[in-house]
């Protein structure tokens, strides 16, 4: 066992990138500004040099356009990694993500799988407002033909990419805006993720919260200040949001019998809605609390940083809600 | 109509019983109070009774059975709607549009998983305090109030191991839920101890009394004089027994305590209560009590004249909510009229639930106790 | 009666009135009440069970000559003489 690398989630991300572009001459980059400006988020900077032109390649500013190449270079034999700048511009590709990269394997009677790797960031925190900021995983968790993954750990970030190129279904992966700056620990365990599967990222007792993305870290401190209190939270970690890991969940609410559902997503039609009603037609009896959700406040997500804050499901109210659940005075 | 004759719970403590015999067959037609089944429990072999006037359709569970309380043993076709049963409480059961409002009104609020774990451990619910969210009875609250979570082999198997398992049950959970409050006197009963020596010196051996049947004529009298001693607490709070029935605690010689009742006890002659405390003490002892007889008491009184011992501090059966004890009678120094002369004296006891009566009173309920003693001849 | 008997039939009345005692077991000099608990109601029973199988009628008064075996056959034997 090495020791482990210290490095950002936007370093760890970088890796896994270049790792693929290396590892398989068929897998390339493109999006919005990749190449010269080395991406929005600085991810893929220095990989033009390394790579050139043909492996990472700079495309219009058309969503529809990129994402629909992407899908065709799949179908064509390559392995595309498709970088859409943030969850919110992906809308302009939902025609062709929904409408194309979902479906054509299955009306091809499996002739025409399409492996595009379709990279997005998500989710606030960073003052981006309102158009930039938003938690639309729910949208894409709900389309059969995709699968869905959103790397919340440094390990995760580094080692997901390789294993969503290897599928033959179209693979979302969701990038939390706010972790890129994250610093962790690089593992060996990288080089083993898996695409599907929930974790369990931290073992309790008293509580299980539930959850995927940047919200981990929020539940995470938030079982800091529950230790306190001598409250034992477990914290499952989704990785895949569509397909859901119902056992692991189950699992652990069948070990607690308390559920909170993280989700920075809005509370309506909501994956922390799809999770809950998942536990309650499997696990109902072994329920001791009502199911509580912790999720963004329903509105477009502000500008202002006391806003955006307020708006996110953040530690405080992931405290309060737990405290609640377990008949403690808040 | 139809009526299901389940396995009750003979207190607080039963969870499972098994079915030794049945007194009635198919066809055969039953009277409310009738015999019909046996069944061995913790408490020893209890004869059953049915609570509704019909004909047996079938026995469901055939001799040799163990099964959980609440069981369904028969099916009974009877003319009239089954009357609830008074003594014996069943599980509650809530039929579908049926005064659906003052149902969901009534409705517990407990967890699924408690629901689950209750029905499990056959813990009443409805007497149960929730710390769940909004006052919600949780699985922890479920297990406090419930036989030990893991069944150990003395708390499933029945016979003195299972009684003894059943008796630290239900006592535990006395001492957890009830605030016992007790007070002691010691009273010259030489009257009474004097009208028993004459009288059944001029009776025929068999019409004798002891002074115990005494006392549960006392006690039931007094019960009748001061309300909030006999009756039971549940659902968070007291309800009176319209009837006072005064049980008498039996001790086994093998070990152990039984506590079946004197049904209207209040209202019976004392040569009367004589007869049916040494039917029901010998009864006990062959392990032959009726269901009713154990989950009917609304107050237990608890001898222990026969041993050396002065005072008893005796621990309330849930959910009733007090209990007299009694020590042994001995000759004292007493002081009357400013000289000291032998005495008979008797220390009466009382535990009572603070929840429903205070120090005050059960300093009164003991006095009448007392005073009632002091005037045999009018028992 | 026969003297001999009188003990046999006096343990057959204990044992019918405290069933769970073994017979074997009851030790003729030891008092009924530290043997097996034998308390006032086992009394009362024992002295109508006496009055029945042997139309003797015990007073209260003398409950305390009836307390072990040896001193009840003793008493028996004098109340029968």
């Amino acid at each position: 066992m090495t020791t482990p690398l210290r490095i950002t989630y936007r370093e760890a991300v970088k890796q896994g990138i270049r790792g693929a572009l290396l590892a398989d001459p068929r897998v390339f980059l493109m999006g919005e500004d990749v190449g010269r400006y080395g991406g929005c988020f600085a991810v893929s900077k220095g990989l033009l040099d390394e790579f050139g032109e043909e492996r990472v390649r700079d495309t219009p500013l058309s969503e529809s356009a990129f994402v629909g190449a992407g899908i065709g270079a799949a179908l064509g034999g390559l392995r595309p990694i498709v970088e859409v700048m943030t969850v919110n511009f992906s809308l302009l590709a939902l025609d062709q993500i929904v409408n194309t990269a979902a479906t054509l394997c299955h009306m091809s009677g499996g002739q025409f799988p399409v492996p595009v790797v379709i990279r997005m960031a998500t989710g606030a925190g960073r003052q981006l407002a309102a158009q930039h900021s938003h938690s639309l995983e729910a949208w894409y968790a709900h389309v059969p033909g995709l699968r869905v993954v959103e790397p919340a750990t440094i390990d995760d970030a580094r080692g997901m990419l390789r294993v969503a190129l290897a599928s033959p279904d179209p693979v979302i992966v969701f990038e939390p805006i706010s972790l890129y700056n994250m610093e962790g620990d690089l593992t060996d365990a990288a080089a083993h993720v898996r695409l599907e599967g929930a974790r369990v990222h931290r073992a309790g007792s008293s509580v299980t919260l539930v959850t995927y993305g940047a919200s981990l870290w929020r539940c995470i401190a938030a079982a800091e200040v529950l230790a306190q209190d001598g409250i034992d939270a477990e914290i499952v970690d989704l990785r895949s949001l569509r397909p859901l890991d119902d056992a692991t969940v189950l699992a652990s609410v069948r070990k607690t019998r308390r559920v909170v559902i993280v989700d920075e997503g809005w509370r309506t039609c909501s994956l922390a809605a799809e999770i809950g009603q998942r536990i309650v037609e499997q696990g109902f009896y072994d329920l001791d609390a009502p199911i509580a959700r912790v999720c963004t406040e329903e509105v477009p997500i502000p500008y202002p940083k006391h806003l955006e804050d307020a708006a996110l499901p953040g530690c405080e109210r992931i405290v309060d809600t737990v405290r609640r659940l377990l008949g403690h005075a808040v | 109509m139809q009526s299901e004759f389940r396995l009750p719970a003979l207190g607080a403590d039963m969870e499972a019983g098994t079915l030794v015999e049945w007194h009635v067959a198919p066809g055969d037609r039953c009277k409310r109070g009738d015999v019909v089944a046996v069944v061995e429990t913790d408490k020893g072999a209890i004869d059953v009774e049915v609570f509704v006037d019909g004909i047996v359709r079938e026995l469901l569970v055939p001799p040799g059975t163990r099964v959980p309380v609440g069981t369904v043993l028969a099916l009974l076709d009877t003319e009239a709607p089954a009357p609830a049963p008074e003594m014996v409480q069943a599980p509650p059961r809530t039929r579908a549009g049926e005064d659906a409002g003052e149902a969901i009104q009534q409705r517990v609020k407990i967890s699924p998983a408690a629901r689950k774990r209750a029905q499990e451990l056959h813990v009443d619910v409805v007497s149960l305090r929730g710390t769940g969210p909004e006052g919600a009875i949780t699985v922890q609250d479920v297990e406090r109030a419930g036989p030990s979570p893991q069944p150990s082999p003395a708390s499933v198997g029945e016979g003195a191991a299972g009684m003894r398992a059943a008796i630290a049950a239900a006592m535990s959970r006395s001492k957890r839920e009830i605030p016992h409050y007790y007070l002691t006197t010691t009273v010259d009963v030489s009257s009474a101890v004097d009208w028993l020596a004459a009288h059944n010196a001029a009776v025929p051996v068999t019409e004798r009394l002891l002074l115990a049947a005494l006392l549960l004529k006392a006690v039931a009298l007094a019960c009748r004089d001061h309300a909030g001693f006999s009756g039971f607490h549940r659902n968070g709070r007291y309800e009176e027994s319209p009837v006072v029935h005064v049980g008498v605690a039996v001790a086994l010689r093998g070990g152990g305590l039984v506590a079946p009742a004197i049904m209207d006890t209040a209202t019976k002659p004392l040569a009367a209560l004589m007869d049916e405390f040494r039917d029901v003490v010998a009864r006990a002892r062959a392990g032959r009590l009726r269901a009713s007889e154990l989950a009917a008491p609304t107050i237990i009184l608890t001898s222990l004249g026969d041993s050396a011992v002065e005072t008893v501090l005796p621990i309330i059966q849930p959910p009733q909510v007090a209990i007299v004890g009694a020590g042994a009678v001995a000759e004292r120094p007493w002081i009357v009229a400013g000289r000291i002369v032998p005495r008979q004296a008797l220390t009466l006891s009382l535990g009572a639930d603070h929840r429903v009566t205070d120090g005050r009173l059960g300093a009164h309920f003991l006095a009448r106790i007392a005073g009632l003693l002091a005037e045999p001849a009018k028992l | 009666m026969n003297r001999e008997q009188l003990p046999r039939r006096v343990l057959e009345l204990v044992t019918a009135i405290a069933p769970d005692v073994e017979a074997d077991s009851v030790i003729p000099g030891i008092a009924f009440r530290d043997q097996f608990d034998f308390d006032s109601m086992d009394t009362l029973n024992f002295a109508i069970a006496l009055q029945r199988e042997f139309g003797v009628d015990v007073p209260e008064t003398d409950y305390a000559r009836l307390a072990s075996l040896d001193q009840c056959v003793a008493y028996l034997a004098e109340r029968l003489a």
